[in-house]
């Protein structure tokens, strides 16, 4: 079976059915052992202190927050290029998914970087593309709401995604593009396999990110199938009024 | 056991705090709007029905 045939709504709920008990299941259980393993199970850091202990939810936090906003950049060009409607729900179920990601990250890291860099903010590169990345998520979420019309909404949402992607990329990269700022590098780099982060603290992070993105991918799926069934019950509601 | 978190228990604290109380709001309106969402369309394909 192809994978263009869950373009279509009822297959896309059957399958959305099937794989949520699982998927809610499992990102619960892997946020809940990854933090409470974080939390109680690890020591304090050399230098960081108590606050290592932040890292269990500021990295997987803006991990997805970024992630997000390339998966609304996949079903957006999915979209614009083969005009599927699932595709742009998704897009639009995702968005307030990653603004959440993305305020849990920007709220984590100014309490984090207070004591470690003495300021709550910096106009770092990486800080600022990600504050930028945040107004972009604002933004698409207020078009979609601004236009009446979904199809022409779908199309304006998926070029500011288009955009927007700059920025996802650019909080991903900011650190070794211009090599400048307080925030350091990524601690966990799954291109190269290097990290920085010893093992006691890297397993239970491990275990928050898988967990932070099986919630992600439950969230959308679930919020998915609520945009499709508003925009049946609309047209119904369209029909049934011009047929009165 | 609470672990010993130091001079910087108020930082941790409430960096765990404000972040599971994001995530709690986030999937229980999410379910919210899932259950609305139901019952809307349940009502309008009633509506249609009667409209044959």
């Amino acid at each position: 079976m192809s994978i263009w045939s869950y373009a279509n709504p009822v297959k896309f709920l059957t399958l959305s059915a099937r794989v949520q008990p699982v998927l809610w299941v499992l990102s619960m259980a892997c946020v809940a052992t990854g933090l409470i393993w974080g939390f109680f199970g690890t020591p304090q850091d050399y230098r960081q202190g108590a606050t290592v202990k932040i890292i269990y939810l500021h990295v997987p936090a803006a991990l997805m927050a970024i992630n997000a906003w390339f998966m609304m950049l996949v079903a957006s060009l999915i979209w614009l290029i083969r005009r599927h409607h699932v595709s742009a729900l998704a897009a639009k179920a995702a968005a307030p998914v990653g603004v959440v990601m993305t305020v849990i990250a920007l709220l984590t890291g100014a309490i984090w970087g207070q004591p470690m860099w003495g300021t709550w903010w910096a106009w770092d590169p990486r800080l600022t593309s990600f504050l930028i990345l945040f107004l972009f998520y604002l933004g698409y979420i207020a078009l979609w709401e601004a236009i009446e019309d979904p199809d022409t909404a779908a199309d304006l949402t998926s070029v500011l995604c288009l955009v927007g992607s700059v920025f996802a990329v650019l909080s991903r990269y900011a650190v070794q593009f211009w090599n400048q700022g307080l925030h350091q590098g990524t601690s966990v780099p799954v291109a190269t396999g290097g990290r920085s982060v010893d093992d006691v603290f890297f397993y239970p992070l491990v275990i928050c990110m898988i967990g932070f993105g099986l919630l992600f991918v439950a969230l959308v799926f679930y919020r998915t199938g609520t945009e499709i069934r508003l925009r049946r019950a609309a047209a119904l509601r369209a029909r049934a009024g011009r047929a009165a | 056991m609470m672990p010993d978190l130091g001079k910087y228990a108020v930082e941790v604290l409430s960096a765990y705090a404000v972040s599971l109380l994001l995530l709690a709001v986030l999937v229980l309106w999410t379910l919210r709007r899932g259950r609305t969402a139901r019952a809307t369309l349940d009502a309008a394909e009633k509506e249609a029905g009667r409209h044959g």
